[in-house]
């Protein structure tokens, strides 16, 4: 694995910068990457991460399509299967509804369906998260429903230079990956990035922090308030960046909880169903005797993302997760 | 009130001919098998026969060429066999067996290969549009001569798959050959049921695209208007419409009560059947003597034999395999 701390020639970059200087590189790299989506081209996409690629690569290379989310996918898979590398923009992952059909039928099962003869090289970009409010169908993580479907990679960064890594990683590989990034990490922070290229594995976890007391685990934008909260506490506690969300990197979790016997999951997505549930019931098939207090979820409410004024209220915040973490660490059996 | 039989002299000489005949026969006495194995429960699942509609598929796959490529639906043993995979390879896939083309995960719907550019028969109805359109999308950036020939039925045109799929490939000029097998009936509706625009090719038309209505009960006719149509979208007009006016013989899947037509409707469409009327064509003309379409016959009887042999002498996947292909080996680290 690279250590990409060690990489000399570093620049600052924020997420959605480290997004635009990736996707350049690799296009660089090879001739088959082609980035396709609405508004992408001279525009430079509704987040600006492709601005500037147009100008240097031309409209083969930078494609603008019409608002046809699921055709778009359709046809991201013929190409993939002709030898090409898209990396499709979806605006917001609340519109890749649309493209459910293709995104399962085709995209997804092309190939275990096929024996491993057809390969559907291709990147769905989709931006998530709340925290910029603008409203229901663009600010909700419905990242479960995505591992839920067998054959597709799920990703999601939570800093620039990881977001550099997992992205030419997501584009270099031969399945089809979804690579989530949150908008509202899009311009919070600048870090340096390595300016060479490298990858990091698609399906592995990131150790950010170790501790003995609680295994706190999160990803994208929850991950910064995971870390905030866990400052404001006096425990040890140790965290973990869900960064691959599918395939899920569990045994990484499964040691943690076995040292400090605590968990604590926090997402955005909805409870019910949702990928703390998955983790939960992970915990409990194989390390539950190590168990000292039930493993807590904070996330967000079974309700469809609601008005501005209460989204504070619906998301997980640094405070909430502290009282989660603060319950568990006072449990009692 | 149907047309009257196809009819009328036979353009080609006898080698394509008795090609164009052999291909029709392969396809109908490997369907009537598959129904007979079906009932056996060698076959399971879904089954759905060409039974009828074969001077669809041979007409037009013979107007393509060896590098095109291929979508097609959950109705294509015809296209597969035609397309020059093999029947042993499709037999055993409808099986479920490991010689098949997918190791027989895919079954009778879903035939895929690599070597003759079939990317699929597909469950989903209007599935395979979209990929159809992906993949002239690159051979147009790759600026290959290739062109994509996508069937699908009637009951595709009110998917909105279809519409999308239509408005991108004339949007951005594609190289797509989009084939309508109107067989008038999806499962158990009537087109007229379903949509509020019968005329598929208007539809067609209001991409801006051109079309072609052709009886596709008639090999010769299916033939010469394919050849057209492919010269069209390979000089790079752009993608092309083609309906091809057909009629399935059998049940949607291998069982239906057929509630929604009437056996009269059924039998005046057999007399318009393609592998008959092209027989009776030919030995007017004197270029198919009754012996000649017995040996024909008796080849294609043997052929299917052998594939039922070899699917029957097929090996099952081991559970072990399960797991198996849900990512790619390097996938993880590229
Ligand atoms: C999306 C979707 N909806 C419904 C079905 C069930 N179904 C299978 S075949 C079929 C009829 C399609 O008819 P048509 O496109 O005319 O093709 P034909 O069977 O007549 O060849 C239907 C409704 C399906 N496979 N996919
Ligand atoms: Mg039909």
């Amino acid at each position: 694995m690279t250590r990409i701390n060690e990489l000399p020639v570093m620049e600052e970059m924020n997420l959605v910068t480290a997004v635009t200087h990736t996707l350049r590189q690799e296009m660089q790299r090879d001739p088959s990457v082609r980035v396709m989506g609405y508004d992408i081209g001279p525009i430079g996409g509704v987040f600006r991460a492709t601005e500037g690629l147009f100008d240097e690569f031309g409209p083969d290379r930078v494609m603008d399509t019409p608002l046809s989310e699921n055709g778009l996918l359709g046809v991201a898979v013929g190409m993939a299967m002709r030898g090409e590398r898209p990396v499709i923009e979806m605006q917001f992952l609340g519109f890749m509804y649309n493209a459910w059909g293709q995104f399962i039928y085709n995209l997804a099962n092309l190939h275990q369906k096929t024996g491993g003869a057809m390969k559907v090289p291709l990147t769905i970009r989709a931006t998530f998260g709340g925290g910029i409010k603008p409203l229901p169908f663009h600010s909700e993580s419905t990242e479960a429903y995505l591992m839920h479907t067998p054959g597709v990679r799920v990703v999601c960064p939570s800093t620039p230079a990881q977001a550099k890594g997992l992205l030419a990683a997501a584009i270099r590989s031969d399945d089809p990956v979804v690579f989530l990034e949150h908008t509202k990490m899009y311009r919070a922070f600048r870090e340096p990035v390595p300016m060479a290229d490298y990858t990091l594995p698609l399906d592995k976890c990131r150790m950010v922090q170790e501790g003995d007391d609680l295994t706190l685990i999160a990803w994208g934008n929850m991950l910064h308030y995971s870390i905030a909260a866990a400052a404001e506490t006096n425990a040890s506690i140790e965290i973990i960046d869900m960064c691959s969300l599918a395939p899920l990197d569990v045994a990484p979790v499964l040691a943690s909880v076995k040292k400090t016997g605590r968990c604590v999951i926090v997402h955005e997505a909805r409870r019910t169903a949702g990928p703390g549930a998955e983790i939960s019931a992970l915990i409990n098939e194989y390390a539950l005797e190590w168990l000292k207090a039930p493993v807590k979820r904070v996330t967000a409410f079974d309700v469809f993302f609601p008005e501005n004024q209460i989204e504070d209220a619906y998301l997980p915040s640094p405070q909430r997760i502290k009282a989660g973490i603060e319950a568990v660490l006072n449990y009692q059996f | 009130m149907i047309a009257p039989p196809p009819s009328g002299p036979v353009p080609y000489a006898r080698d394509f001919a008795h090609r164009l005949l052999t291909d029709m026969l392969r396809i109908r006495r490997m369907e009537e098998k598959s129904a007979e194995l079906y009932g056996a429960g060698k076959i399971r699942g879904f089954l759905h026969l060409y039974i009828g509609e074969e001077a669809v598929a041979v007409g037009a796959l013979h107007a393509l060429q060896a590098e095109d490529n291929l979508v097609t639906t959950y109705r294509e043993h015809g296209h597969a066999l035609v397309r020059g995979m093999s029947m042993d390879v499709i037999l055993a896939e409808m099986y479920g067996k490991r010689e098949g083309c997918s190791l027989g995960r895919g079954g009778s719907m879903h035939l895929f290969d690599k070597r003759t550019r079939l990317f699929g028969g597909n469950a989903i109805v209007a599935g395979g549009l979209p990929v159809a359109a992906g993949l002239a999308l690159a051979d147009k950036i790759q600026k290959t001569s290739r062109i994509t020939a996508c069937f699908f039925g009637d009951g595709a045109v009110a998917e909105g798959a279809f519409h999308e799929s239509m408005n991108l490939a004339a949007l951005w000029q594609l190289p797509v050959l989009f084939c309508c097998e109107n067989n008038l009936y999806a499962m158990g509706t009537a087109l007229e049921n379903s949509e509020s625009q019968t005329d598929l090719c208007a539809k067609a038309a209001s991409y801006r695209m051109p079309t072609i209505k052709v009886d596709g009960m008639d090999v010769v006719a299916v033939h010469e208007a394919t050849r057209q149509a492919q010269a069209r979208v390979r000089a790079g007009e752009g993608p092309l419409f083609i309906e091809y006016q057909t009629y399935r013989f059998r049940a949607h899947s291998m069982f239906d009560a057929e509630l929604y037509r009437s056996k009269a409707e059924v039998e005046e469409w057999k007399t318009r059947g393609p592998v008959h009327t092209f027989t009776a064509r030919l030995k007017q003309e004197g270029k198919l003597s009754e012996e000649e379409f017995l040996a024909l016959d008796a080849q294609v009887n043997t052929e299917v034999a052998a594939a039922v042999a070899f699917a029957e002498a097929g090996t099952w996947e081991p559970v072990e395999h399960m797991l198996a292909d849900v990512y790619t080996p390097a996938g993880s680290q590229p």
